[in-house]
């Protein structure tokens, strides 16, 4: 299987001078694909930090990141830009557009692609919806719908685009543990059928069971894997 | 992305988010639509201004036009001697030559004895220097001891004239002396003067018992067909002293608005009130789209990690903007065409809704959006994708 996110002497820290902060140090990890990969570790290890630099939301200056062939460390705006529409996102927060509909906020990640008419958009949208269980809240927007109907329609925002790999910050943190579970068991479902990567922060213990692999980080470094 | 998608895609989600928050919304438009309105109203005064600044020299009927240099705008002229004029005739280009006299002075209301000023116009009725059927058709009336025409356009406050004309009551007073109105004319008021009346030379030497005919306040001159009035325009500035001006028929219309636009504050009283509504505008649509940025920054940042470039982000402000411009823009034309209404059949100002001038305020209401949203893009920073995380 190849290599999807390959991570090779990762520093990083945050400031400079004297009031540096190193928050990941000496990072080795690689990620093949359809591979699920869960990342846990108290708050401060640089968790989440690690995430935003693999997809390609943070600058990187020394070691190497390459996602997807793409060499992340010292790389240009657009070089990341590109490489995030292949990437599905999934934040602690829903983060969906208030304004619109389920339907329209799934169908946002599909604007960018072209080659597709408003008709297929909307369509490819209804379906991955429905794959989440939400084909009957199509038309409902975010103030009528449920922490965890809230969080499928952003599952479905994050797969609909057929992203080569997902990355989900703490997806469960604002949800109980049966519609926590049952998100995070949708997610893997879909992915596991499209051979999407996944790659998931969390220190919710309950879903550690869905992942292939748990890395630990602790301190910006790699205690366990 | 291709052309349509590039500007329809964020377009479409400024009109969602726009239409989403209703209560904001119509807080929006009524900002523009004030400014829109504040707008339309200084630049429609200003116009009406310059236009009836203009109705008396409009009317005239000559090539040329003397008056004292000193003079500032012909409601307020200095008076040069009459035998400057006459000397234009030596001219073999010159037809005719005719002065014209004027003065302020209070006109007695006939029914409630209120008097306020009005302007009087003195001249050879046979002259036919003003080019107004009414006058013209007049001239023989004109010629009796103290009669006047009254403009029928004057301000409401002198009496309802022509009813008072049928009921035979046409003696009043104009600089207390006794005068009969003998009919009705059509000229239109001005800033200077709330109506008007014309007189023969004769009686407005009569109504001004200090003025006599060779102290003249403007000089008419015809010339003869043909004639280049450029050309002799040249030649007479050569022959006359240099206290007199001579200007050609649009020379004079420009100097009279010129006068209202830039030696009066007027002008600039209107031109000013113009800046402050864009100002006005400007500020509020700024402080919409600006909260709007902040409220939606996640919303943003979560679109910037999904892909979308910045770029996409000012489209969707600079739409936003356009559509405010619109959304505003056509209720204040709205008001403002009643306004303009108002204005012209409560205060007799001429004030009409030209296309021209919907398309400038349109253009003006624009050009405020766009300044607001040019100032609210610096927000769009704020939304860092890193931090949604």
């Amino acid at each position: 299987m190849s290599t999807v996110i390959d991570v090779e002497h990762l520093d990083f820290s945050f400031g400079s001078g004297a009031l540096t902060q190193p928050v990941l140090k000496d990072i080795t990890l690689s990620i093949r694909k359809g591979e699920i990969v869960l990342i846990t570790g108290p708050s401060g290890s640089g968790k989440t930090t690690f995430l935003t630099i693999i997809g390609g939301l943070r600058q990187a200056f020394h070691g190497s990141v390459k996602v997807l062939d793409q060499q992340f460390v010292n790389s240009s705006e657009q070089v990341k830009v590109k490489a995030r529409q292949q990437i599905g996102y999934i934040f602690q927060q829903h983060n969906l557009l208030k304004s619109l509909t389920a339907l329209q906020n799934v169908s946002m990640t599909l604007e960018m692609n072209d080659t597709l008419t408003e008709q297929q958009r909307l369509e490819r949208s209804a379906q991955m919806l429905t794959a989440v269980g939400l084909g009957d809240r199509l038309h409902y927007k975010p103030g009528q719908l449920s922490g965890g109907q809230l969080q499928r329609v952003s599952i479905a925002r994050a797969l609909v685009g057929r992203p080569k790999i997902v990355l989900a910050d703490e997806p469960t943190a604002s949800l109980d543990k049966q519609s926590g579970y049952e998100a995070v068991s949708i997610l893997k479902q879909l992915a596991q059928e499209s051979q999407t990567t996944i790659l998931l922060v969390t220190h919710d213990y309950r879903i550690l069971d869905v992942a292939d692999r748990v890395v630990e980080l602790e301190d910006g470094v790699i205690k366990n894997v | 992305m291709n052309k349509l998608t590039w500007l329809y895609f964020p377009a479409r989600l400024a009109w969602r988010q726009l239409v989403f928050d209703r209560s904001k919304l119509v807080a929006a438009i009524f900002g523009v639509l004030f400014a829109c309105v504040l707008v339309f109203m200084q630049l429609g005064f200003k116009d009406s201004l310059y236009a009836s600044a203009a109705s008396a020299p409009v009317k005239l009927s000559g090539d040329l036009f003397l008056m004292h240099r000193q003079s500032e705008a012909m409601w307020r002229p200095i008076q040069f001697k009459r035998s400057e004029l006459m000397r234009v005739l030596g001219n073999p280009a010159v037809a005719e030559a005719y002065p014209l006299y004027l003065g302020l002075a209070p006109f007695k209301n006939i029914q409630t004895q209120v008097k306020r000023t009005l302007m009087v116009y003195g001249f050879d009725p046979d002259s036919l220097i003003f080019n107004v059927e009414e006058i013209k058709n007049k001239r023989h009336e004109l010629r009796f001891k103290d009669t006047v025409l009254f403009d029928e356009y004057s301000r409401p406050e002198f009496g309802p004239m022509r009813q008072l004309l049928e009921a035979s009551r046409n003696v009043t007073e104009i600089n207390d002396y006794k005068v009969n109105i003998v009919g009705l004319f059509h000229l239109g008021v001005s800033f200077a003067a709330d109506g008007n009346v014309v007189a023969s030379d004769l009686n407005f030497m009569r109504i001004f018992p200090k003025r006599n005919l060779s102290e003249i306040d403007m000089g008419v001159i015809r010339l003869y067909p043909g004639a280049s009035i450029q050309q002799i325009k040249a030649e007479l500035r050569n022959q006359l002293n240099e206290f007199v001006n001579i200007f050609s028929y649009e020379e004079l219309l420009k100097y009279e608005k010129d006068y209202w636009a830039n030696t009066a504050p007027i002008g600039f009283i209107f031109g000013f009130g113009t800046v402050m509504g864009w100002v006005v505008g400007l500020v509020i649509v700024y402080q919409i789209l600006f909260t709007d940025i902040a409220n939606h920054r996640n919303e943003f940042a979560t679109l910037k990690a999904m892909g979308y470039e910045h770029g996409y982000f000012i489209r969707l402000v600079f739409a936003s903007a356009f559509f405010l411009a619109v959304l505003g823009f056509i209720p204040g034309y709205v008001l403002s065409l009643g306004l303009y209404h108002l204005a012209e059949t409560q205060m007799y100002m001429p004030m009409p809704m030209l296309w021209s001038k919907m398309i400038t305020v349109f253009l003006f209401i624009l050009s405020m959006c766009i300044m607001a949203g040019l100032l609210a893009i610096r927000k769009l920073k704020d939304a860092n994708p890193a931090d949604m995380f």
